[in-house]
């Protein structure tokens, strides 16, 4: 029986000298594929507790994020945000490659925290308050940021982010930016060009080239003729004193 | 006039004879009811999809849930089946002496192995084939459920495009990888049950060393890439790495679920190297038991 013993344990010593450089290089292989990208250290064990630490690590992540973003969502409802913001961090390490729970994060930070941040009736100081709307917002693009990080493949947290830059930071040049770099993936919706372009209109010193990618766009045809394009390209048109014989747009008179 | 059966020449390894134990242990664990935490997994799927509906959650995340939901339970039971059926098999047998009235045929002890992993192979293979049936269902209804709320008042084109959006969240043939690692999983736990339990003592000793190498298996990815990247730790902690790495499987290999609901797309040759991974390891462990079981007194 020890030679069977001694047997099975070189045979498991070869495979296992065999197989370990086979699995680290697989790893590596699944990492540049987008796995395994779930960050469990030592503040999400201190935060998640040993039994949820121990599922998390033992193959069921997206379980113990579920379960922490319906915590979360109980925080939205009762309007704890801080607690909402500690819940999204955990729940955005445990599945990073979810872009639905980075998107969510920063909109409620962005849109809904940042709200009630500004309405806050216990804080009698605008500025205070306005300075506490403002870290929302940083806190939101943050989320993005690091969302786009971990996703650098996929134009949905780019597109948000653009959003963020354009609604609530009125940085349109940012804004632009991220519109384009959205733009660029092949899946991405069509009107993430045209908002590119919008955009660029409102950024000093860009006019001219917000203008001819306007331009490109009217002469695509009657379906690129949209309400923001004409009103745009007639403000352009006005700003860069186009010619009237060089317009393409020329609105009728009222 | 007495005619002599004629006499067949016995094979050393026969399909036949490897498949009659798997049926028979198929049958075993059918009767001893296993099957029914199938009810378990529907009640959980349902409870889940309306438990969702309840919640002010938006469809993508009700999709989500759902999904993560239902394969972190597939997972479980799968993982919880093999272990538990592959476990009592050997002490069960030795216990009605099935083992001893089976090998006093000329049934070679790997054939005897074989049929009865290929058995818990064959059930394994059932649940999540039943389960994955039950999961695309709830999706299907899911879906179904969505679309009839969210069409009202929208134009033909518009019905189109939700319809595609809302479709595009609910069942995928991008899960099937996912399903397919949770089998493989499932399977190499078998082996590996069945491995520790031609050694152990009793049904429990292998549960509780089957289970703690799956938690040791959930960390031996770490293990290794500290042995790897740490050159200069102590002695005794590279040992105690090296061991773990050598001797336990890497399973966060083999969990891919999380990031393909996440939306990730597994190339086809990464999914390939990962089910030869997950083969190489039953076949390995069921070879390794093979050579203890054949040595083991009866």
């Amino acid at each position: 029986m020890k030679k069977a013993y001694a047997a099975a344990l070189a045979i498991m010593a070869l495979f296992g000298f065999v197989k370990m450089g086979f699995e680290q290089q697989l790893t590596e292989e699944h990492r540049a594929s987008f796995f395994h990208g779930a960050k469990l250290n030592l503040d999400m064990r201190q935060q998640l507790g040993q039994l949820g630490f121990l599922a998390a690590l033992s193959g069921f992540r997206s379980v113990v994020a579920d379960l922490l973003w319906f915590q979360a969502h109980t925080a939205w409802e009762r309007t704890e945000w801080g607690r909402m913001a500690l819940l999204f961090n955990n729940v955005t390490a445990l599945e990073p490659r979810n872009t639905m729970f980075w998107d969510m994060a920063a909109w409620h930070m962005g849109y809904n925290a940042s709200i009630a941040a500004r309405n806050n009736r216990k804080q009698p100081r605008e500025a205070l308050r306005i300075k506490a709307q403002r870290e929302y917002f940083k806190v939101a693009e943050d989320f993005l940021l690091r969302g786009i990080q971990n996703n650098p493949d996929r134009y949905k947290l780019y597109d948000s982010l653009a959003n963020l830059y354009r609604d609530k930071f009125q940085d349109h040049l940012k804004a632009s930016e991220y519109f384009a770099k959205a733009a660029q993936f092949e899946n991405s919706p069509t009107y993430e060009k045209r908002m590119a372009a919008y955009e660029l209109s409102y950024c000093p010193d860009r006019e001219q080239e917000a203008y001819e990618m306007l331009v490109k766009f009217y002469k695509m045809g009657e379906n690129e003729h949209l309400p923001t394009l004409l009103t745009r390209l007639k403000f352009l048109q006005e700003k860069l004193n186009i010619p009237a014989d060089q317009r393409v747009y020329n609105p009728p008179d009222k | 006039m007495n005619t002599l059966p004629s006499k067949t020449k016995h094979r050393i390894f026969s399909p036949s004879r490897v498949s009659a134990i798997a049926g028979n242990t198929l049958l075993e664990l059918v009767r001893l009811k296993v099957f029914y935490f199938l009810l378990l997994f529907a009640l959980l799927i349902i409870g889940t999809a309306g438990f969702t509906s309840v919640f002010d959650f938006k469809i993508q995340e009700q999709f989500q849930m759902l999904k993560d939901m239902s394969l972190g339970a597939m997972s479980i039971f799968t993982l919880l089946l093999s272990i538990l059926a592959t476990a009592m098999m050997l002490p069960k047998d030795i216990e009605d002496r099935t083992l001893y009235t089976i090998l006093a045929k000329p049934v070679p002890r790997f054939e005897y192995l074989m049929g009865k992993l290929v058995g818990v192979f064959m059930l394994l293979l059932v649940s999540t084939l039943v389960m994955s049936a039950m999961f695309a269902l709830a999706l299907y209804a899911k879906q179904q459920v969505v679309i009839g709320e969210s069409v009202h008042g929208l134009t033909p084109s518009q019905v189109l495009e939700v319809t595609a959006d809302i479709k595009a969240h609910a069942f995928t043939f991008s899960l099937v990888p996912g399903i397919v690692a949770i089998y493989l999983k499932a399977a190499l736990f078998a082996a590996l049950t069945m491995l520790i339990s031609t050694f152990a003592t009793s049904s429990i000793f292998t549960i509780f060393i089957a289970f703690t190498a799956y938690f040791i298996g959930s960390v031996e990815g770490i293990a290794r890439e500290y042995w790897y990247a740490s050159p200069t730790s102590g002695q005794l902690a590279k040992i105690f790495l090296a061991l773990v790495a050598l001797f336990f499987p890497d399973l966060q290999l083999f969990n891919l679920v999380d990031d393909i609901v996440a939306g990730n797309a597994i190339p086809t040759a990464l999914f390939l190297k990962t089910v030869g991974l997950g083969l190489a390891y039953t076949g390995v462990y069921s070879f390794v038991a093979y050579v203890i079981f054949s040595f083991k007194e009866l």
